[in-house]
């Protein structure tokens, strides 16, 4: 650590330490939640889950990482090869970026910058250039399908996503995430702004791909949406990102509504690691409830609903604000 | 104006109704068997294979081989030998193997046997990697219930004690029959008269 200090300064090593900290964190957040949402979906269907390997199938992930990595990568014929094995990285790329901003405690925060949230979003949409790519580079018809449907899907849930954390900026007054958890030091804005929260949760849903709103890769559908061209470890960087993805969009959430690190005896890091699989509990329990809603339904849903909603959310904080 | 704040309404309040119902099943105890792991209880009345059954008071089976099983099964399943023993009234089963893979389940030797030996199994786990591990000897599968119980078990008699107690069986007829012989000609020696008594009724039955 002292020789990291020395030799990169402060600034520096904190980025190192921060970096190798925020991929294991990703492998393990990924492992885990992959674990738990079998059992949470097995739970919900009265099934036991994966129970063989490991203590009630805990390292049942590991031998399917291993199982993932072992397998060929096939690259087709007619795909566009450049793009193709672009897209996988480009996926991951933004969802390691996103780590930067994110305040695990008070401390613990690789880089506190006065864009934070701006920053976390931007490069949430940056996923869906990659969906893109791989989607029209397999030069496969459901690859395209799930592609397209995608890009709308996202072009129209950012928007509503974009003003309810607007609000939410208003009332503290900085895009800082330090700040917005500062804020929530007497209430919790989800007390505070019940409907932005579940603006929130909604958009993020959509965001993350995921049922009701998992229409990019429906697989009843469209064999496995945009990365039906991909196998292996390829196949396995898509869905490391689409289980991250879900850990940050919880922790935006944790940060913007449930007060952080925020708590009492244990220790903040625990606190908001707490908060956030709590939040992405939720997310699961959306995905084993709903059904996933036709494409009509879901802009109609994004555009007539979602965004006046919003709107009103945003203008009425500005107006008490003012008062 | 109205209709969509109340579409909104009844749409958010049916979200909230099917997550309820979801997390009602979420912390339900779970129903799937881990099926080579955990065993059910089957119900009394499950009819599996046919079993010999523990006679509570002798603590072993009841068959006296009379072989009416392996005769009324349809599909001619059963193998039973039997030998009387010395110092035994009746026969005793000395073999009771049963194919089980080719058994319709019919339950007709069950039903048939005079002696009510036979039972119901409980057992539902009859996979096996060869035709052979379906075939049941009974009398061995009878030495595994009495040792789960804790009850002497039955020995299996050996190809030696089955040929002995023959020996001694046709041993014993023959001196029964010559007793009989004995017994015929001092009958007729000791008078004429006795005979045609007997064999008037005899007669009588033929007409």
């Amino acid at each position: 650590m002292e020789f990291l200090v020395d030799l990169l300064g402060s600034a520096g090593a904190r980025m190192v330490v921060g970096l190798v900290g925020v991929i294991a964190l990703v492998a393990v957040n990924a492992l885990f939640l992959i674990w738990m949402e079998r059992k949470v979906s097995a739970h919900m269907q009265l099934r036991p889950g994966p129970m063989e390997v490991g203590f009630h199938g805990a390292i049942q992930t590991v031998a399917d990482a291993l199982k993932l990595m072992g397998k060929e990568l096939i690259t087709p014929e007619e795909v566009d090869r450049p793009v193709y094995l672009m897209a996988p990285i480009i996926i991951f790329l933004p969802v390691l970026l996103s780590f930067l901003v994110i305040p695990f405690s008070e401390t613990w925060i690789i880089q506190d910058m006065n864009v934070g949230i701006v920053l976390i979003l931007g490069f949430s949409t940056l996923a869906v250039l990659a969906i893109l790519m791989a989607g029209w580079s397999s030069n496969n018809k459901y690859a395209v399908f799930g592609a397209i449907r995608s890009v709308a899907q996202n072009v129209a849930y950012e928007i509503p996503l974009l003003i309810t954390v607007m609000s939410i900026v208003l009332m503290v007054g900085s895009f800082k995430l330090t700040d917005i958890v500062a804020a929530q030091s007497k209430t919790w804005f989800v007390l505070v702004q019940p409907l932005a929260f579940i603006l929130y949760v909604i958009c993020a849903t959509a965001e993350t791909n995921r049922a009701p709103f998992d229409l990019p890769e429906a697989e009843s559908e469209l064999v496995a949406g945009f990365h039906t061209e991909y196998s292996g470890m390829r196949f396995a960087l898509f869905f490391l990102a689409e289980y991250t993805n879900m850990f940050i969009v919880s922790a935006v959430a944790t940060v913007l509504f449930l007060g952080g690190w925020r708590g009492p005896y244990l220790p903040g890091v625990v606190w908001f690691l707490l908060k956030v699989y709590a939040v992405i509990f939720l997310l699961m329990w959306f995905r084993w409830t709903f059904p996933r809603v036709r494409f009509d339904q879901l802009v109609t849903f994004a555009w007539k609903i979602l965004i006046p909603l919003a709107f009103v959310n945003l203008l009425l904080t500005a107006f008490v604000l003012k008062l | 104006m109205m209709s969509y704040f109340k579409e909104i309404a009844v749409g958010f309040w049916s979200l909230l109704a099917g997550m309820a119902v979801t997390i009602r099943y979420f912390v339900k105890p779970i129903v799937t068997v881990q099926y080579p792991r955990e065993k059910i209880q089957m119900s009394p009345r499950y009819r599996g294979y046919p079993q010999l059954l523990i006679d509570p008071e002798t603590q072993t089976h009841k068959c006296i081989a009379c072989e009416m099983c392996a005769r009324m099964c349809p599909s001619q399943l059963i193998t039973v030998e039997g030998a009387k023993f010395p110092g035994e009234k009746q026969k005793r089963a000395t073999k009771y193997v049963h194919e089980h893979q080719y058994c319709s389940l019919c339950g007709l030797c069950t039903e048939v046997c005079p002696t009510s030996a036979l039972e119901y199994s409980q057992d539902y786990r009859l996979a096996g990697y060869r035709r052979e591990d379906c075939v049941i000897d009974h009398l061995i599968l009878l030495q595994e219930h009495q040792r789960a119980l804790g009850l002497p078990s039955t020995p299996v008699p050996t190809e030696a004690e089955i040929a002995a107690a023959a020996a001694a069986e046709a041993a014993a007829k023959e001196a029964k029959a010559k007793a009989a012989a004995k017994a015929k000609a001092d009958a007729e020696t000791k008078g004429a008269e006795a005979t045609p008594a007997k064999k008037a009724p005899a007669e009588e039955v033929k007409e």
